[in-house]
């Protein structure tokens, strides 16, 4: 590839990060202030108003649902939280991924081993099983979504961390932390795990599009968050219980849906191949 | 190379049992017992219900019963379909979710790897770009997106094609259910025989068939696409938790009595010994066909089996 290809290609990965950034920025904005603004709540009902199609009468332009209630505050509070459990899930598992990461990088050999074929066994569990029956057995609580989630997505994360944590570990730095009487925790908290964020926070643009489809899914099967709250999930199922009469309810939260994943990913993609050049695509 | 199958089978049971003991410890720490009901019973009658059901035991004796009767095959009773061992009803409900999922898989090799080498020996082109965006497409929406809104356009709008399930017949009410379960695997497939194909393509031996005048097509047929599939075999593990996780939302959605439903319902109703059951059986099925694909590999890769 000549270097005026690679430089073009550089270029549309550069477009392709700023447009999918800058509309998830919108879509943020939007569904943070857009409640506001409405004269709606997204739990009043309006029997005199039934599944009444996108129009500007009432200002309502999503239509209503088969309660009445409006379609653009629910779907905006839907994002809102499908988005906040993508974003604590996240979070979740990357404390648990760079800390399990760094420990097997950072310690090695036989405990490194044992560690990273742990991960390789649970890669090959059908997870969302697992959380299912979590939902069955615990009563389906919020707090649990979060930490299901979190729980499932930290394989990938502990991998990455892994592998540059054992090329950190030769440099010059830690070997001078160690001389100097660093304990092992210390240096992978103070020193390894700094080091450690570039890499991590472009994975975790790739970890929340994956965090947003495990809630939906469960959202959907109705084994997620439960009415009267909302999330996008749980308006596409409601839409297609309505899809015969009422096609808007199904498609406008699905194609919300499907443009804050699309984003996602090629946010992620994006960014991991401007940064992190070991990856090659 | 038998020696290496008896190896991986053998690597194979440690996860099986951590597969049980977390599902089993999982549904053990429910609070409450699967019988409470609303109306408050006999204390007689509760101890009858628990001692029937085994539940009056400590737990490491209810676990070594599981487990004993997971090897024999006994999942047990259903707590909901009174009449019913768990085992019956994974028999009657599993050879419809195997035919969907089957089908599935096998239509996203077929199309997958096709437009991923179309998209490989094009590198570059437009037919190259729109293949990619699609496949960005494909992996970044949800089966539970693209199943109702295929219905929505197919069935309800052009009624080319039957909606669900039941009052229908003949194949052409398994299409919708195959297809929206495929497509996100076309995706997967396609980019990664893409990426692979490149790369065996750019390789020496390939150069040199070409050199000897052989037609692209013979290259890609006879040279260049068994080693491009490994990448597609090692992602056949995942692909297949993914289709099943996949068959759940299908099934429901076209109303399809299979597995996937029974799970759901199961979980709606707190139906513990089901649902234990059906990720029991659900692990169980993903680990073996793991296995099966690393045999495979070992088949196909000679180097693998050394190691």
């Amino acid at each position: 590839m000549t270097a005026l290809s690679a430089g073009w290609r550089k270029a549309r990965k550069i477009r392709a990060v700023v447009v999918s950034g800058g509309t998830l920025l919108l879509i943020v904005v939007i569904a943070l202030l857009g409640p506001l603004l409405s004269s709606h709540g997204y739990l009043d009902t309006d029997f005199d108003r039934i599944l009444r199609s996108p129009g500007v009468t009432g200002l309502q332009f999503f239509g209503t649902d088969d309660l009445g209630r409006d379609l653009f505050v629910r779907t905006l509070r839907g994002t809102q939280v499908t988005l906040l459990v993508a974003v604590v899930a996240s979070i979740v598992s990357l404390v648990i991924g760079v800390l399990y990461g760094a420990v097997a990088g950072f310690v090695g050999g036989r405990v490194d081993a044992v560690m990273m074929r742990l991960v390789d066994t649970l890669y090959a569990l059908p997870f969302i099983f697992f959380v299912i029956l979590l939902m069955v057995v615990f009563e389906r609580n919020f707090l649990l979504i979060f930490v299901a989630i979190g729980a499932i997505n930290w394989l990938d994360m502990a991998r990455i961390v892994r592998g540059q944590t054992l090329s950190l570990r030769e440099r010059e730095f830690v070997a001078a932390a160690r001389l100097t009487g660093v304990s092992t925790p210390r240096i992978i908290l103070r020193h390894i795990a700094p080091n450690l964020m570039g890499v991590v926070v472009v994975y975790v643009t790739l970890t929340i599009p994956q965090a947003i489809l495990v809630e939906s899914f469960l959202s959907f099967l109705g084994l997620g968050i439960q009415e009267p709250q909302t999330s996008l999930g749980a308006l596409v199922d409601a839409g297609v219980n309505q899809m015969e009469g009422a096609a808007w309810m199904l498609l406008i939260p699905a194609s919300l849906l499907a443009l804050i994943l699309l984003c996602f990913n090629f946010l992620g993609d994006g960014l991991r191949d401007l940064f992190d050049a070991r990856h090659k695509s | 190379m038998l020696r290496y199958a008896l190896l991986r089978l053998l690597g194979a049971i440690p996860t099986l049992m951590l597969v049980i003991v977390l599902a089993f410890l999982m549904v053990r720490a429910a609070p409450g017992g699967p019988f409470d009901a609303e109306r408050v019973l006999p204390a007689e009658i509760e101890a009858n219900i628990a001692r029937a059901y085994h539940l009056d035991e400590p737990l490491h004796q209810q676990f070594l019963r599981y487990v004993s009767g997971v090897v024999r095959g006994d999942l047990g009773p259903s707590y909901r379909y009174r009449d019913h061992t768990v085992g019956e009803l994974i028999g009657s409900a599993f050879p419809l979710s195997l035919q969907l999922g089957a089908m599935a898989m096998a239509l996203a090799i077929v199309v997958g790897v096709a437009a991923g080498t179309i998209a490989a020996l094009r590198q570059g082109s437009g037919i190259d770009r729109i293949v990619m965006a699609l496949a960005m497409t494909g992996i970044s929406i949800p089966v539970f997106v693209i199943a109702p809104v295929l219905v929505l356009f197919l069935a309800v709008k052009l009624q080319w094609l039957p909606a669900g399930w039941s009052g229908n017949a003949g194949g052409l009410r398994l299409l919708l259910p195959v297809i929206s379960l495929a497509l996100p695997q076309i995706a997967y497939i396609a980019r990664l025989t893409r990426a692979s194909m490149i790369e065996v393509l750019a390789s020496d031996f390939v150069r040199t068939a070409r050199a000897q005048g052989l037609g692209t097509f013979a290259i890609v047929r006879y040279h260049a696409l068994k080693p491009a599939m490994l990448p597609v075999l090692s992602y056949m593990g995942p692909a297949i938790a993914a289709v099943l996780t996949g068959s759940v939302v299908v099934e429901e959605i076209f109303g399809i009595p299979g597995l996937g439903q029974f799970f759901i319902r199961g979980a709606l109703n707190r139906d513990y010994t089901l649902v234990l059951g059906i990720v029991v059986f659900y692990a169980t099925l993903v680990i073996l066909l793991n296995l099966v694909v690393d045999i495979l590999y070992g088949v196909i890769d000679p180097r693998i089996r050394q190691r």
